[in-house]
């Protein structure tokens, strides 16, 4: 087991190597998830809030109609 | 010819909703994929006969270098469908790949040097295939931050969409720069054009994880794509049936 976790003397490279990987993987997919969440939540508080404002009314030809 | 099937990838809600039916088959092959190339990497490959085990970094550097130009290709390739067609959706998938590809860029950076200290000798040289790849990141950065600077978000996409075309040319330059100029970069050894000089235990995983990390951006790609339809699209009326 040692042997393994020693990588044949490589190991203060590719220990690394795989964990800056095994981040960006985990950040990535937190990311995008709390981002979609995150629009969801404020497009349901739209819609509860009524009419959108007026500065976003020109935004799009298709409007909540309330 | 019927062409209704691409116009019904210009509607924002269809895309939507085909997006979060689709995210799980991409979600959940990568994952399986990447467990057990991790696993045929580091336990089943034998060690190189000239790198013994510090090789093995090539399951997580290689994979990365592939996503990071693999993601540029998309945005640039969304980015000019958006250009030529005014399809509002392509915008939105190329301003989805920019974070992803900015991050697998820096991945393969810092695992390059991370091998390169062992084998070179050296965490960096400004040698043609280092370089060009570090342009690839300023790339990703310039698209980001020109996007950030235009309030107006179809103003940004066509100023972003112009410079993501630009930057195209850069991807030639990584994946040829270790044929046309003298490289420290070893030569490719899977994507070539005879057979690649690997046995089958060393080539299997690495084959599983290119194919994994791929899946994995197109999962990732597709939850930040709804989430960037949902910002751009929040006073449509279909976000209503959605969402209640």
């Amino acid at each position: 087991m040692s042997d393994f976790f020693s990588m044949g003397g490589y190991a203060m490279f590719l220990w690394p190597a795989y964990a800056v990987t095994l981040l960006a993987i985990v950040i990535n997919v937190y990311t995008a998830r709390r981002d979609l969440q995150q629009a969801r939540a404020e497009a349901r508080r739209r819609l509860v809030a009524g009419r959108p404002s007026t500065a976003d009314a020109s935004d799009s030809a298709l409007r909540v109609q309330s | 010819m019927d062409w209704t099937w691409f116009h019904k990838f210009g509607s924002p809600p269809h895309v939507y909703r085909l997006a979060g039916l689709l995210t799980p088959w991409f979600a959940w092959p990568a994952a399986l994929l990447i467990l057990g190339a991790l696993y045929g990497g580091l336990v089943l490959a034998p060690p190189d006969y000239q790198q013994g085990d510090g090789f093995r970094i090539i399951y997580v550097h290689a994979p990365s270098a592939w996503l990071a130009v693999m993601i540029y290709a998309v945005m640039a390739t969304a980015a000019g469908v958006g250009l030529i067609w005014r399809m509002k959706v392509a915008h939105a998938v190329a301003a989805s790949c920019a974070g992803v590809g900015a991050w697998f860029t820096v991945v393969s950076l810092l695992t390059g040097m991370l091998w390169g200290k062992p084998m070179w000798g050296t965490y960096w040289v400004w040698d043609p295939r280092l370089t060009a790849q570090l342009i690839l990141f300023f790339l990703y950065l310039g698209y980001m931050g020109l996007r950030a600077s235009i309030d107006d978000t179809s103003r940004a996409d066509r100023a972003s969409a112009v410079l993501a075309l630009v930057g195209v040319v850069n991807l030639p330059i990584i994946r040829y720069s270790v044929e046309w100029w003298n490289s420290i970069h070893q030569a490719p050894s899977v994507m070539k054009m005879d057979r690649p000089s690997m046995p089958f235990d060393m080539l299997a995983p690495l084959l599983a994880m290119l194919l994994g990390f791929t899946l994995y951006f197109g999962a990732v790609l597709l939850i930040r794509l709804r989430a960037e339809i949902l910002r751009r699209e929040r006073n449509a009326s279909w976000i209503r049936e959605e969402l209640t």
